[in-house]
């Protein structure tokens, strides 16, 4: 009974342990995509709550595998680890780095490095570039909606989706 | 009585313990799927991390923007050798399967998402850049007789970005080059000087990359494991992993030898066959789907 009870005790013990690390997972993260969306649902065909743009601050408040429940503003939604990051994303157009006041290792800014600036400089090094369709291609865009009729059109049911 | 308070003590204990670990999170690393799938022994994918851990530390520094940047000048290097296909059923189709694909995968969400673009080449190959541009010919189509089948090619493309393969394949005194100009040049609009040099690095960088895309090809290993990422991919998205081994058998015999594409930038069909050990699907795929292939790509056939 001795035996059972230590057991007990240590297994106990252990949850509050984990308990503590599951609250610690509400931290605040970054998106740090273009654009991701905010979900009812833990899935990328899950009803859009909102739209959270590159740099946005959200609360995680639960995790699911690789969906995060957030809180952005006023609303509350599911997205996906992909998007985000532990780091802050400053969004400055200013001169000044604001390293220093953060650690490097914590903040990353937009626009920063490689850039627009760089790659149109790039581009000057070799005339046969010609970035037309790559342009063109990024503006081929796939709603939710049109995967849903793909999906269901060919008989697919995806048994993991978003990781 | 006690004995069942104990009992149920030590469930609950023990079910707590469980909603633990279900907090970490699932960030598959793509040997673990491998070695999860028998495709691969625990010493290959064990290697396969020593030899990456390294580099891949490295490259946790660039930004998911930074490497859509580099991803788009990567694909503007492929255009100069490869034309595109202005063939808007194709390559619609190709997008819609590839966003099916991306969903099921680990890395849903890339700075700009996913793009897929069909190539006007009778050689057999395809591109995908770290920024999430995938490219893939005519004449690889024409290894494909089934959606399934080129759901397999997209996704053995998909697998090489969830793995970071275009990424690693910066050599290492350029990528802690390129590290050394970004960690310097902090601020967002640069001097002509500053510009120069991060202009340099970053043609590096790019060179590295297509180099190893469309001259040298990938190790074997990084191919190997595209085609296990592959067969996960199908399988999560619901179409019939076999189908890669249906493609490669297609393809073990339009492949040219001593041609410039896949012949000389992959291993052959028959050697990816074997390391996949699994055989060709024996059942038809679903009509529904090979009809809607049929449909956008039959004319490329």
């Amino acid at each position: 009974m001795a035996r059972y009870m230590s057991v007990i005790v240590l297994l106990a013990a252990l949850s509050v342990f984990c308990l503590g690390a599951t609250a610690q997972t509400q931290k605040a993260m970054s998106v740090q995509v273009k654009e991701t969306q905010l979900r009812a649902k833990p899935s990328h065909l899950g009803k859009m709550v909102v739209k959270a743009p590159y740099g946005a601050r959200l609360t995680i408040l639960e995790e699911r595998g690789a969906w995060k429940r957030a809180a952005y503003g006023n609303h509350r939604g599911w997205v996906h680890a992909s998007s985000l990051t532990t780091k802050r994303i400053v969004l400055t157009a200013g001169k000044t780095s604001p390293a220093g006041t953060v650690g490097q290792d914590e903040i990353a800014l937009a626009g920063k490095g490689f850039n627009q600036e760089v790659e149109n400089r790039y581009r000057t090094s070799d005339k046969n570039l010609d970035y037309t369709w790559i342009n063109r291609m990024e503006t081929f865009n796939v709603t939710p909606e049109q995967i849903e009729t793909f999906l269901r059109e060919g008989k697919l049911s995806p048994d993991n989706e978003g990781g | 009585m006690k004995k069942i308070t104990v009992h149920l003590a030590l469930f609950i204990s023990l079910l707590l313990l469980c909603g633990c670990a279900a907090v970490e999170t699932a960030t598959t690393v793509a040997t673990d799927i491998a070695v999860q799938k028998g495709t691969m022994t625990k010493e290959q994918a064990a290697s396969i991390r020593t030899g990456t851990t390294a580099v891949a530390r490295g490259l946790e520094e660039f930004t998911p923007e930074q490497e859509y940047y580099i991803g788009r000048s990567v694909g503007a290097v492929v255009l100069t050798k490869y034309k595109p296909l202005n063939d808007a059923k194709a390559n619609s189709y190709l997008n819609l399967l590839g966003h099916t694909l991306v969903l099921a995968s680990d890395t849903p969400e890339l700075f700009a998402g996913f793009h897929f673009l069909v190539l006007d080449s009778d050689d057999i190959n395809a591109f995908a850049t770290p920024g999430g541009h995938v490219f893939i010919t005519r004449g690889l189509i024409r290894c494909c007789r089934t959606e399934d089948e080129l759901a397999a090619v997209v996704a053995h493309e998909i697998g090489h970005i969830q793995m970071r393969h275009g990424m690693k394949a910066i050599q290492k005194a350029r990528l802690a080059e390129a590290l050394t100009v970004l960690a310097r040049e902090g601020v967002k609009t640069y001097g002509d000087q500053e510009l120069t040099k991060l202009s340099n690095s970053f043609g590096d960088v790019i060179s590295d990359i297509t180099t190893t895309m469309i001259n040298n090809g990938y190790s074997r290993a990084y191919e190997y494991q595209a085609d296990a990422a592959a067969v996960t991919l199908l399988k999560h998205a619901g179409y019939e992993p076999g189908a890669l081994v249906k493609m490669l058998q297609i393809m073990s015999k339009e492949l040219k030898p001593g041609g410039s594409d896949f012949a000389k930038t992959h291993p052959s069909p028959q050697a990816r066959m074997n390391e996949l050990k699994m055989s060709a699907p024996t059942q038809q795929t679903q009509n529904v789907r090979t009809e809607r292939f049929t449909r956008a790509a039959g004319h490329l056939l």
